[in-house]
């Protein structure tokens, strides 16, 4: 099913023309607009009016997460924030979060995408939405909420976590859809057997939305066969516009960009050369229609592959693969993104020299645990059991108010953190993916 | 006064061993031994016949260890001799961390070491009560 059929398939010689109008009114506006643009497209020696065309993308530079941190909080909005309406945060690499704004248009343009993910993942007017990714600064729940409104669906918009209340809603609101992370679905479908509830047979759920991170087609086949549903992709970030920037249609082969409003590179992570259809390497984004923050060649650090070739759901737009890995060491966890650094941030006031540390990130009963491993140190020992656990219990509250996320932190003997040439290693992931 | 090495382990399978061959590959003698420990980690603290050998050869071994002060003291080696002593400490508000004693005793003392949080305080009552405080020599002796 189509939200937007004329948008979602859309022949491509006219939607190449609809993307090169965008394209050009975009560029114009972020130059006259926001003076990083400016300055940066001036430093390059690129005037607006030298991109023309599709493959003039390629002549501008690329802005990062540490661009958008660099001009923190607001630096990047192309409008007064009187044309703000809404303001939603992820985490940076350090203390300081990614800020991006949305004007009211932003807003109906999420909307519509999320429409357009929803109803190919199998909801309508009549379908009763459990929406369990977290409410607030985080994109994941307003942003499925609005996509949800739109269609006539009804919302029930429980937020993530609460387990209990949520397998009882779900029985007794009997809800159709639902929108959480992967690990999150698999959760509950085994608390669901743990009470003695066959979601096959006691609830009437019929599909679920699943995304902020990443997962495989073997935990898409568990999801699908232990809560007895059809599991859809779906793929953003709030850098672009949140969720719904790509979506899976029933052929489950990639996820369709939604190309109208986004204009997807792949490039070499290493020399930023852009790459072939077909080959593997950074997923670079450029918004063409957003009002708030517009972006440029924003580089996500996301590894995958584009393929051009014709779908048989119908649609036009480009499909992207399932992201297979990241080009720096983010981890998501519990749709959280983790930078390395930022723990470290919280380290060093508790070392006097470098900290060695280590993140292992372990998948139990289906939720991802993040632990600390930390080398103990001259600063940090004593010879009282009760200072050290103090210590660990302040770095454990440290990184969980920075992290916004529960945290288990391990004290470990000295150089027992395995030390690698050149660039230390920070993370050990041992969620297996298969 | 006796200074006690203090050495940080992973509450992992044979780290006791290794870190106690460190010290006697390094020809260094336990006089008196406790661990404290949590499901993660230990702390082992020993009163050793030579503290700078010690810590030399554990940092060397990648050990995080310190020396801290304690307190050796003489208790009368009959029922409620120790009592009376902290009792003591007690009255006068020193608060004990934590205590252990001695491998080797004389007959009628048992030797204990006390952490304390007024070493100065702690050793002032004591002996003003007449109760002997060792010294690190003192302990040598033992050997």
């Amino acid at each position: 099913m189509y939200w937007n059929p004329s948008a979602e398939c859309m022949e491509p010689e006219k939607l190449r023309e609809l993307q090169t109008k965008r394209l050009i009114r975009t560029i114009h506006h972020v130059y006259q607009n926001v003076p990083y643009y400016r300055n940066r497209m001036q430093e390059t020696g690129v005037a607006p009016g030298d991109i023309r065309s599709l493959e003039d993308l390629a002549l501008l530079p690329f802005t990062t997460k540490q661009d958008l941190r660099d001009n923190y909080p607001y630096g990047l909005f192309a409008v007064p924030l009187s044309e703000i309406v809404r303001i939603h945060a992820s985490s940076g690499t350090t203390g300081k979060p990614t800020v991006v704004g949305y004007t009211q248009r932003d807003i109906q343009t999420w909307a519509e995408l999320m429409a357009r993910t929803l109803t190919c993942a199998g909801a309508d007017k009549n379908a009763v939405i459990q929406n369990a990714y977290g409410y607030g600064l985080f994109t994941g729940g307003l942003g499925v909420h609005y996509g949800a409104e739109l269609i006539g669906a009804s919302v029930i918009p429980i937020s993530g976590g609460n387990t209990q209340r949520q397998i009882m809603l779900m029985k007794d609101f009997g809800t159709t859809m639902l929108t959480c992370t992967p690990s999150y679905a698999l959760y509950l479908a085994e608390a669901m057997a743990e009470e003695g509830i066959d979601p096959t047979r006691d609830i009437i759920l019929k599909y679920g939305v699943f995304g902020a991170e990443p997962w495989t087609n073997g935990m898409r086949r568990e999801i699908e066969r232990k809560l007895g549903i059809r599991a859809t992709d779906i793929y953003g970030l709030s850098e672009v516009i949140g969720p719904g920037v790509a979506f899976e249609c029933e052929i489950q082969q990639g996820l369709h960009v939604n190309e109208d409003h986004f204009l997807p590179e792949i490039i070499d992570p290493a020399t930023g050369r852009v790459l072939p259809d077909g080959q593997e390497g950074e997923l670079v984004f450029t918004t063409i229609t957003k009002e708030g923050i517009p972006v440029i060649r924003y580089r996500t650090r996301d590894l995958t592959s584009l393929s051009r070739e014709a779908c048989q759901c119908g649609r036009t737009h480009v499909r992207m693969n399932k992201v297979l890995g990241r080009s720096d060491d983010m981890i998501i966890i519990r749709g959280v993104n983790v930078f390395p650094t930022q723990v470290e941030s919280v380290l060093v006031t508790y070392t006097e020299v470098e900290p060695h540390y280590l993140l292992v990130v372990e998948r139990v009963n289906n939720l991802d645990r993040l632990e600390v491993w930390v080398e103990m140190s001259d600063r940090l020992f004593s010879d009282e059991v009760r200072r050290v656990e103090e210590i660990r219990h302040r770095i454990t509250r440290e990184l969980e108010s920075l992290l916004g996320l529960s945290v288990g932190v391990k004290l470990v003997e000295p150089k027992s953190i395995e030390r690698s040439q050149g660039k230390a290693r920070r993370v050990l992931d041992k969620r297996t993916l298969s | 006064m006796v200074r006690q090495l203090s050495v940080f382990l992973e509450n992992t399978k044979g780290r006791l061993a290794h870190m106690t061959r460190v010290l006697g590959e390094a020809g260094v003698d336990l006089l008196a031994l406790s661990i404290a420990d949590t499901t993660n980690f230990g702390i082992l603290r020993a009163i050793v016949d030579d503290n700078e050998k010690a810590l030399a050869s554990l940092r060397a071994a990648g050990y995080t260890v310190n020396l801290t002060e304690v307190l050796a003291v003489t208790v009368p080696d009959r029922p409620g001799g120790l009592a009376e002593v902290l009792e003591t400490l007690l009255e006068k508000g020193v608060s004990v961390e934590y205590l252990y004693s001695f491998v080797r005793n004389p007959k009628e003392y048992a030797l204990i070491l006390f952490k304390v949080d007024d070493v100065a305080a702690a050793r002032s009552i004591l002996e003003s009560r007449g109760v002997r405080i060792l010294l690190q020599e003192d302990l040598y002796d033992l050997k």
